[in-house]
C-alpha cells in the first residue's frame, strides 16, 4: 500500500465528496418535496393529477436510476432539451427519490386510523385543517425511518454519476486508476468515503428507529 | 310544542344494497337527554354519525337550530362547531399532549385568543379531575382519563349537543365510573346530549327519554326510563333487556 | 421533422441485440437472486438462533451491504482481486459475487424479519397442541413465513434487475452498451437515435420490472 499516493489523492477525494454531497442533498430534497406532493395527491384523492402521479411513480420506480440518467442526458438534448451535468443528478435523484418517498410518506398516511380526520373534522376543522395539524404530522413522524432508508438508498445512488461525466468519487477512483495503476489505494479510499458518507446517516437511523419504536410520542 | 334544538327528518342510510338507518324521525330539545339503546349493528352509532355528517345519507335530512347539517355542505366547519362529539375509541391525538389537543380546535378554528382558551381549559380540566396531567401525552394516560379528556376537548368548543358513542364501551370495568360521573355532571347542569351507550344502569340515570332501535328503525320510545326498563311496551325491546340478565 | 432513432431500432439486427444485450442483465440477476435465496433462507435462520457472535457478524455484513453502493462492491471484487490474489475473474463471474452478496444480506434480514414477525403464542398454542417442535415449524410457522417471503423475494428480483446494469461500468456489454454502439453506428444517418433508443431501453426495463412489481404487490395484498 502506497500512502504517500494516498496522501496525494486525498484532496482530490475530498473535493469528489464534496460533489457527490451537494448533488446528493439536493436531490434528496427535491425528492423529499416531490415525494410530499405526490403522497398528498395520492391520499386526497385528487382527480386526473392522482393518475398522472401513479404513472410517474411506477415508471420511475420500475427503471434503474442509471437508464434514467442516461434518458435526461443524452436522450433529451436530441429534442432540444439540454441541461448541465450537475443539474441532470440533481434532476435525476430527485425524480427517482421522490416515487419512493411517495411511497413512503404513503404508507405513512394510511398507517393513521380514520377516527383521527374524524374526529378533527367532528371539532369543525376543515378538511385541509386537519390534515395539516392532525395527520400529516403524525405520518411523517411515522415515516422518518423509511424516509431515512431512502435517503441511504438514494446517496448511495450517486454512485453512477460517473457515467455522465459529473466527477464524484467513483469517477475520481476511476480515473486515478486508470493514470497510475495505484488500484488498491484508490479502492481503499472509495470505500473510506463512502463510509465517511454513509454511516453517519445509518448511525442516525437506527437511533430514530429505536426512539421511535420504544416510544411513539412524547418523553 | 317547544323549538327542537336538532330534528331529524325520514333519515335514511345504506351501505349498497344493505340498508343500515330505515327513516328515522327524532327530535331532540334544549337540555334534554335522550339516550339510545339497541343490540349490535341496529344503527346506532351510525346515527350519530349522520347526524355529525361522517356518512353520506341516502334520504331525509338532519336539521340543528333549523339549518341543515350536509356533508357536502360549504358550512359544514361551522355547524360541526356546534355539534361536540365523542367517540369509543380513544381518538386523542398522539402527538399532542393533553393541552395541546385540547386547544387545537379553539385556536385553530375558532381563532380564539390562546390565553383565554388556555384558562378556560384549565377550568375544564380541573372539573373532570386532570388538571395535573395537561402536559402529558395521550400514551401516559388511563383509558378513563383519555376519555374524559377527549370529552372537554368537545366541551371547549361550547356545543350546542353532545354526541356520545359507546364512549365506555373500550374502557376496563373500574374506569367506566368515573367517565360516567362526568356525563352525569354535564346532564345535570342542562347540556343537550344524544348518548349511544351499553350501559343500562346508566341509560336508566341520566336518560330523559329512552330509542330503543332495531333493524334501523325505532322500535320503541319512552319519556319514562324507569317505566321502559320495568315494562318495556314491545316484544322486542323485553327480548333486548332479557340479554342482560343472567 | 428528423427520425428519432425509431427506424434504426427496426434496422438489421438492431433490435434483437438490444435484447440480448437486456438479457445480460437478466441473466446476472437471475443467477445472483437464485443464490441469494439459497444463502439467505440459511443466514436468516441462523439469525434467529442462539449464537451471539453469529447475530454480530450478520448485523456487520448488513450494514456493510446497506451502506456500500453495489457499484464499489463491483470495483472491489473486480479491480481488487486481481490486484491482491492474482485472480483473473470474468467481469460477469465478479457481478454475480456482488450482487449475489448483496442479495444474501437484504434476503437473510427479511427471512429473519419474517420469522421473528410471528408471534410468541403462535408457536405457545401449537405446543399447547402437542405438536412437536418439527411439527410446529412444518405445520404452523413455515406456512405463514413463505406467504410473507414471496412477495419480498419477488421484489427482490426487481431491485436486482435494476442494479444489475451497473456492470456496464466494469466494461460488459449489456444493453445501454448496445444502445450506444448502435447510436454511435448510425451517427450519420440518423443523429439524434438517442433519443428513441434510450427511450426504448427505458420502455423495455419499465416492461420487465413493473409485471413483476405487480405481481410482488398483488401476492402481498391478497396473502396479508
Amino acid at each position: 500500500m502506497d500512502f504517500e499516493a494516498m496522501r496525494e489523492y486525498l484532496p482530490l477525494f475530498w473535493q469528489a465528496l464534496g460533489l457527490t454531497l451537494r448533488i446528493g442533498w439536493q436531490g434528496v430534497l427535491l425528492a423529499f418535496g416531490l415525494g410530499t406532493l405526490c403522497a398528498v395527491v395520492l391520499h386526497l384523492r385528487l382527480p386526473l393529477l392522482r393518475q398522472f402521479t401513479a404513472a410517474y411513480i411506477e415508471l420511475f420506480r420500475n427503471t434503474p436510476l442509471l437508464v434514467q440518467l442516461f434518458f435526461l442526458y443524452f436522450a433529451l438534448p436530441k429534442i432540444g432539451i439540454r441541461m448541465r451535468p450537475a443539474f441532470c443528478g440533481v434532476l435525476g435523484l430527485g425524480l427517482l427519490g421522490g416515487a419512493y418517498m411517495a411511497e413512503t410518506i404513503r404508507s405513512g398516511l394510511e398507517s393513521i386510523a380514520p377516527i383521527q380526520s374524524e374526529s378533527a373534522w367532528s371539532l369543525g376543522m376543515t378538511r385541509l385543517q386537519a390534515f395539516r395539524y392532525v395527520i400529516l404530522p403524525q405520518a411523517v413522524t411515522r415515516s422518518v425511518p423509511g424516509l431515512l432508508a431512502n435517503v441511504i438508498f438514494l446517496l448511495k445512488e450517486t454512485s453512477v454519476f460517473s457515467t455522465i461525466s459529473l466527477m464524484d468519487l467513483m469517477f475520481t477512483a476511476k480515473d486515478l486508476i486508470g493514470m497510475y495503476a495505484k488500484t488498491m489505494e484508490c479502492l481503499t479510499l472509495l470505500v473510506v468515503f463512502y463510509l465517511i458518507m454513509l454511516l453517519p446517516v445509518s448511525a442516525l437511523g437506527s437511533l430514530v428507529e429505536r426512539r421511535l419504536r420504544h416510544a411513539e410520542f412524547g418523553p | 310544542m317547544e323549538n327542537a334544538l336538532l330534528e331529524i327528518k325520514g333519515l335514511k342510510k345504506a351501505y349498497g344494497e344493505h340498508v343500515v338507518l330505515d327513516g328515522i324521525d327524532l327530535s331532540v330539545n334544549k337540555g334534554e337527554v335522550v339516550v339510545v339503546i339497541g343490540p349490535s349493528g341496529c344503527g346506532k352509532s351510525t346515527l350519530l354519525r349522520c347526524v355529525n355528517a361522517l356518512e353520506d345519507i341516502q334520504g331525509g335530512e338532519v336539521l340543528l337550530d333549523g339549518e341543515p347539517v350536509r356533508r357536502d355542505g360549504k358550512d359544514i366547519s361551522r355547524m360541526r362547531q356546534k355539534i361536540g362529539m365523542v367517540f369509543q375509541s380513544y381518538d386523542l391525538f398522539p402527538h399532542k399532549t393533553v393541552l395541546e389537543n385540547i386547544l387545537l380546535a379553539p385556536t385553530k378554528v375558532q381563532k380564539r385568543p390562546r390565553a383565554e382558551a388556555e384558562k378556560e381549559a384549565l377550568a375544564l380540566l380541573d372539573r373532570v379531575g386532570l388538571a395535573g396531567r395537561k402536559d402529558d401525552y395521550p400514551r401516559q394516560l388511563s383509558g378513563g382519563q383519555k376519555q374524559r379528556v377527549a370529552i372537554v376537548r368537545a366541551l371547549i368548543m361550547h356545543p350546542e349537543i353532545l354526541l356520545l358513542d359507546e364512549i365506555t364501551a373500550a374502557l376496563d370495568p373500574e374506569m367506566v365510573h368515573e367517565v360516567l360521573q362526568v356525563v352525569l355532571g354535564l346532564a345535570k347542569s342542562g347540556s343537550t346530549m344524544l348518548i349511544v351507550t351499553h350501559e343500562m344502569a346508566f341509560a336508566r340515570a341520566i336518560a330523559d327519554r329512552i330509542l330503543f332501535l332495531e333493524g334501523g328503525r325505532i322500535v320503541e320510545e319512552s319519556r319514562e326510563p324507569k317505566a321502559f326498563f320495568e315494562r318495556p311496551a314491545t316484544d322486542r325491546a323485553r327480548q333486548f333487556l332479557r340479554t342482560f340478565e343472567y | 421533422m428528423q427520425s428519432l432513432g425509431l427506424d434504426v431500432l427496426f434496422k438489421g439486427k438492431n433490435l434483437i441485440r438490444l435484447l440480448g444485450g437486456l438479457w445480460v442483465a437478466v441473466r446476472i440477476s437471475l443467477f445472483s437472486v437464485t443464490i441469494s435465496i439459497a444463502l439467505g433462507l440459511v443466514l436468516g435462520v441462523l439469525a434467529t438462533g442462539r449464537s451471539r457472535a453469529f447475530k454480530a457478524v450478520f448485523r456487520v455484513y448488513l450494514e456493510i451491504v446497506r451502506i456500500m453502493p453495489q457499484m464499489v462492491l463491483l470495483f472491489v471484487v473486480y479491480f481488487g482481486t486481481t490486484r491482491v490474489f492474482g485472480w483473473d475473474l470474468s467481469a460477469e463471474v465478479s457481478a454475480v459475487i456482488v450482487f449475489s452478496f448483496w442479495g444474501a444480506a437484504e434476503m437473510g434480514d427479511l427471512v429473519r424479519g419474517a420469522l421473528v414477525s410471528i408471534p410468541r403464542i403462535q408457536y405457545e398454542s401449537a405446543e399447547a397442541l402437542g405438536l412437536s417442535d418439527g411439527q410446529v415449524y412444518r405445520y404452523v410457522i413455515l406456512p405463514q413465513t413463505v406467504r410473507r417471503l414471496i412477495p419480498l423475494s419477488i421484489n427482490l428480483i426487481t431491485r436486482m434487475i435494476k442494479t444489475t446494469n451497473l456492470v456496464i461500468m466494469i466494461g460488459m456489454v449489456e444493453v445501454l452498451k448496445v444502445a450506444q454502439q448502435i447510436i454511435e453506428a448510425n451517427r450519420r444517418s440518423s443523429p439524434n437515435a438517442a433519443f428513441g433508443l434510450f427511450a426504448v431501453v427505458l420502455l423495455l426495463y419499465f416492461a420487465i420490472c413493473w409485471p413483476i412489481s405487480r405481481l410482488a404487490g398483488y401476492l402481498e395484498k391478497r396473502w396479508a
